[in-house]
């Protein structure tokens, strides 16, 4: 018997494929996530939206939050470390949780160095925003992508933006000829054998997610037709009018993300949306998918 | 041979790639009007609270169970071992009930508690079959009529056939081995 190996690290993420993973502060809030059908939780403190009004150091959940949403739910529980903390990381693997999020959501603690995730035994998921950064976190042993978007403003402008951008990088490396892949790996900032897979397999190695704005069953839909393998939802459920209705939606728009009848009709009387922000509006130093590199 | 893999939420992917290696035909099922025709269904992993409510929200709980009653051979594995069982022992999921078989979900703890593991699979041949268990669940009891086709270690039981209905805690679809799935398109033939 053997744990902790990239087969079932990778497997969870293939487990969660076709899912929402909700953003939950407490126990409550993880017993509705569960309720309106989401195939995990991500534990946190404060959701993204929350974290940007107040600003100062965002960190690792207090772990007794942590604790007792694993209690209170039996899907997977996910929880956040600083870009580059990994004592943050040793500690949430101690606590037990099923998947970590290395996430540009909190004040990163390393500007040069991401945490080195092939020495955990639990998975690591990783914001990017084009396929190069999400190479980088793969070289770095994370066994799950997803899209960085801009988290907590309820606008899925970046989400977009960012599978575009790695969907693009996809195609574009399966049709470079085996002679140029050397000085495309250079341009793009990624590992060599990661280029050199892809290029053979024409597609990523691990489940692919889409995160960051995601705010309405037909946000969920259209990353999923762009390409996720799932939907990351943040503020987008907590901040609105009625959070067991509006999950519960953006989960069957996630299912049914190719059929415009169902998304049509789960879309009806959800209440209002969380408040959206313009990305244009947020100052350059205050964007969170600038953080990481 | 018309093969259907529901597609609600989890791993429903590898199984459609290979069912197509078997050169068998194959349909995502996430409505109830695609439940008509099949030969067999395949439900994959996945999170098994997430799968049975949209299950149950598309009104596929009911009619999948009057299909097995009536002869459909289904396959599940991990969520979809713990849908077809009679009684799950732990939480509030509504299985389908169609297989003599008592499941605990997640028996082994957490993610850090997943594993692989190679196993003795006697109806697949000698050689071992490589069990990958992921959040897995295990069969804690089993009626006369249920088979048990794999057991780890401490005998704990991880696989089992009743009739035409054939469960796996583990995940023959991150694997290459395309024995498990071939054996039960052999169920589905009427030739095991």
């Amino acid at each position: 018997m053997e744990s902790g190996t990239w087969k079932v690290k990778t497997g969870l993420a293939q487990m969660l494929k076709g899912g929402v993973i909700m953003d939950v502060i407490n126990a409550e809030q993880a017993k509705i996530a569960q309720e309106a059908g989401a195939c995990a939780v991500m534990a946190l403190e404060r959701v993204p939206a929350d974290i940007r009004a107040m600003g100062g150091v965002a960190r690792m959940a207090e772990p007794t939050i942590i604790e007792a949403i694993m209690k209170a739910v039996s899907i997977p529980v996910m929880a956040k470390c600083r870009i580059g903390h990994f004592v943050e990381a040793q500690a949430l693997q101690a606590l037990g949780v099923d998947f970590i999020d290395e996430s540009e959501v909190l004040t990163p603690a390393d500007e040069s160095h991401h945490v080195w995730k092939h020495d955990f035994k639990v998975p690591f998921v990783c914001g990017c925003r084009d396929l190069g950064e999400a190479l980088r976190r793969l070289g770095e042993g994370a066994a799950m992508i997803r899209t960085k978007g801009e988290a907590g403003t309820g606008n899925i402008v970046e989400a977009v933006r960012h599978m575009r951008a790695v969907m693009d990088g996809i195609r574009r490396l399966a049709n470079t000829p085996q002679d140029e892949l050397m000085a495309l790996a250079k341009e793009m900032g990624a590992p060599f054998e990661l280029v050199a897979e892809i290029h053979k397999t024409g597609k990523l190695p691990v489940v692919n997610y889409a995160a960051g704005g995601v705010a309405t069953p037909a946000d969920a839909a259209l990353m999923m037709q762009l390409g996720a393998e799932g939907v990351f939802v943040g503020s987008g459920i907590f901040k609105s009018s009625n959070p067991e209705v509006r999950g519960k939606a953006i989960v069957k728009a996630t299912t049914h993300f190719q059929d415009p009848e169902i998304i049509a009709e789960v879309s009806k009387n959800l209440g209002e949306a969380m408040p959206g922000l313009d990305i244009k509006q947020i100052p350059a130093e205050e964007l969170l998918a600038s953080r990481g590199w | 041979m018309r093969i259907g893999v529901l597609a609600s939420q989890g791993a429903f992917v590898e199984h459609i790639a290979m069912l197509r290696q078997l050169e068998v035909e194959v349909l995502p099922v996430r409505l109830l009007q695609e439940l008509r025709g099949l030969d067999g269904l395949i439900i994959p992993g996945g999170e098994s609270t997430s799968i049975s409510k949209l299950m149950l929200d598309y009104n596929l709980i009911s009619e999948i169970r009057n299909l097995a009653k009536n002869g459909l051979p289904i396959f599940g594995t991990c969520a979809g071992m713990i849908l077809l069982a009679n009684k799950i022992s732990d939480s509030g999921v509504e299985p389908l009930r169609v297989m003599d078989i008592t499941v605990r979900r997640n028996a082994f703890g957490r993610q850090k508690d997943s594993f692989e593991t190679e196993l003795s699979i006697p109806v697949l041949g000698e050689k071992l079959f490589l069990g990958v268990f992921i959040r897995a669940p295990i069969i804690v009891r089993a009626n006369s009529e249920v088979e048990i086709l794999a057991k780890l270690a401490d005998s704990t039981s991880v696989a089992a056939r009743q009739g035409k209905l054939l469960a796996s805690a583990f995940h023959p679809e991150l694997t290459d081995d395309l024995r498990f799935h071939r054996y039960f398109l052999d169920i589905v033939a009427g030739n095991q």
